[in-house]
């Protein structure tokens, strides 16, 4: 809900401390339950990601979450869909350009990123969504991917391992 | 044609014809040329026909011969369809033109634009602009499918990636890489004011070698937007030039500002605009005002000059406002030129010989 997305902006500090708070437990109980139950409870964790991130920050499953560096503004709200914005037309007010009723989802995430212990991150570049990730879970993808270092996009690194096809 | 050609290095064999890639550039561009050599550039913009006619694409490029140092060619502006960028660039690079091939992220995905890329390097081409790209919503095919698959600093990295890793983001080696001079767009006018310089950073970080800004018509925000790009260095390590153009009346000022995303005009350059006589030719005259201010700050390396509508003009605006000196851009018209050049020096020495005897 838009209302519910801007004030989680406005929390962003708040929100960080309860994602850094949480986020070890539960990626602990996703890659236990992994463990025993391998796929078979994907489906409904990820409907309850959804449910979630949904409700508070209208988040759209990209299966690559980047809400702690980007302010806690879902990127994916973005008409544009810009991983690394803004894009230069946003209107004086800062509002979208391409909807003039809403706030323009990278000027919130420069906005709740200056709130952010750790908000320096959003001047990462982010690589384009990986869209056959479009739709699962992000919270499982972190947990099973090796331990807890947490991945960030890099596609030098991705690539100078693929090597040449 | 007879090219008699010590200056070969200069003008290449034929008009089209890549030259020889210097020490440390990366492309084999005119336009490279001119920044490293720490020269004020101008670039100027083509609006591309809603014709297939080749003859059309050049009477259009031909205003630009010889006062600018290179042109871009828009893609789908405004998303708007219209002859691409593509084909533009491919007939300009035949004639012996410098374009900017824009590559928008709306319209096409990473397989579609990487194989563009080697298409246009192929053709020629030296340089590339990377946009997001405006929204469908706002051209005149609101019902088509937007893409997105990439953004500008994605892209930008992935055109690095393919010219100085020689692969493709799957991995797959090319055999050989497209030597492009790689730029992107700046808005350093929309919000969020205090973050633009971040988005510059950004940009820069990801490989992109010059810059063109969106319509600068306030030199005093201009002002604090490059001492924050010199002070954080990224004026050294990044050419950037700056959009300025000619504003037709008070009215388009109005519909500009209210109609396009991310364009600011004061109310003082409206105002001016309202009470001239002749609005075309004070739109004009502020021009050529703001690119000898543009000119004065510092860490700007050009001007970007849009004038939609007014392109036959842009010759004397550059002239009038003085800041290329008495540089002139490369023409295709340059191998007389340099023959000329050559053949003046060369009478030069002749005389000077005799004198001396
Ligand atoms: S104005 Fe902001 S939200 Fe709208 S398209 Fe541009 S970056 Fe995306």
């Amino acid at each position: 809900m838009y209302s519910v997305r801007q004030w989680s902006v406005k929390r962003s500090r708040f929100l960080e401390g309860v994602y850094n708070f949480t986020n070890p437990g539960i990626l602990f109980c996703l890659r236990g339950i992994t463990r025993l139950f391998g796929k078979s409870l994907d489906r409904p964790i990820t409907a309850l990601e959804a449910g979630l991130k949904g409700f508070l920050f209208d988040c759209q499953m990209c299966g690559d979450c980047v809400l702690s560096k980007t302010g806690m503004s879902c990127p994916m709200n973005c008409p544009k869909t810009i991983r690394n914005g803004p894009c230069g037309g946003v209107r004086e007010n800062g509002m979208c350009e391409v909807k003039p009723e809403m706030r323009c989802v990278w000027v919130a995430a420069w906005d709740g990123a200056s709130r952010m212990k750790d908000g320096e991150v959003i001047r990462e570049a982010q690589f384009a969504l990986d869209y056959r990730q479009k739709g699962k879970s992000s919270w499982l993808r972190l947990a099973r991917e090796t331990g807890d270092v947490e991945k960030t996009d890099a596609p030098e690194t991705e690539l100078s391992e693929r090597g040449p096809a | 044609m007879n090219i008699m050609s010590p200056d070969i290095e200069i003008v290449g064999t034929n008009p089209g014809d890549p030259l020889p890639q210097l020490e440390g550039h990366v492309s084999y561009g005119r336009f490279e040329r001119v920044l490293r050599a720490g020269h004020f550039a101008i670039t100027s913009e083509i609006a591309p026909p809603d014709s297939a006619d080749p003859d059309e694409i050049m009477r259009r490029a031909n205003v630009f011969d010889g006062s600018v140092d290179a042109v871009n060619a828009t893609d789908g502006s405004g998303a708007n369809c219209h002859l691409s960028s593509m084909g533009m660039c491919a007939v300009m690079t035949r004639n012996g033109l410098s374009p900017i091939i824009q590559i928008s992220c709306r319209d096409r995905n990473r397989i579609a634009i990487q194989g563009d890329i080697l298409g246009a390097a192929a053709m020629g081409v030296c340089n590339v602009l990377c946009l997001s790209g405006d929204d469908v919503s706002v051209g005149d095919h609101p019902e088509a499918k937007p893409v997105f698959d990439l953004d500008s600093v994605s892209l930008i990295r992935t055109i690095k990636m393919m010219r100085d890793e020689r692969h493709f983001l799957s991995g797959r080696k090319l055999a050989s890489g497209p030597n492009l001079f790689i730029g992107s767009s700046i808005n350093p006018f929309a919000p969020p004011i205090e973050n633009r310089v971040d988005q510059l950073a950004k940009k820069i970080n990801a490989g992109a070698e010059f810059i063109q800004s969106q319509y600068c018509f306030d030199i005093a925000m201009l002002n604090d937007f490059m001492a924050q790009a010199v002070d954080a260095g990224l004026a050294e390590r990044a050419f950037i030039l700056i959009g300025t153009g000619t504003l037709a009346s008070a009215g388009t000022a109005r519909w500009l500002r209210s109609n396009i995303p991310g364009v600011h005009i004061p109310d003082a350059i409206i105002e001016r605009l309202d009470q001239a006589e002749d609005p075309r030719a004070e739109g004009r005259k502020i021009c050529v005002e703001l690119m000898q201010q543009i000119k004065e700050v510092a860490g700007v390396s050009g001007i970007h000059l849009m004038a939609y509508r007014q392109e036959k003009f842009v010759n004397a605006i550059v002239q009038q406002s003085g800041v290329l000196g008495d540089r002139k851009p490369w023409s295709a018209d340059d191998y007389d030129f340099h023959r000329r050049k050559l053949d003046s020096e060369k009478s030069a020495q002749t005389t000077a010989a005799r004198t001396d005897l």
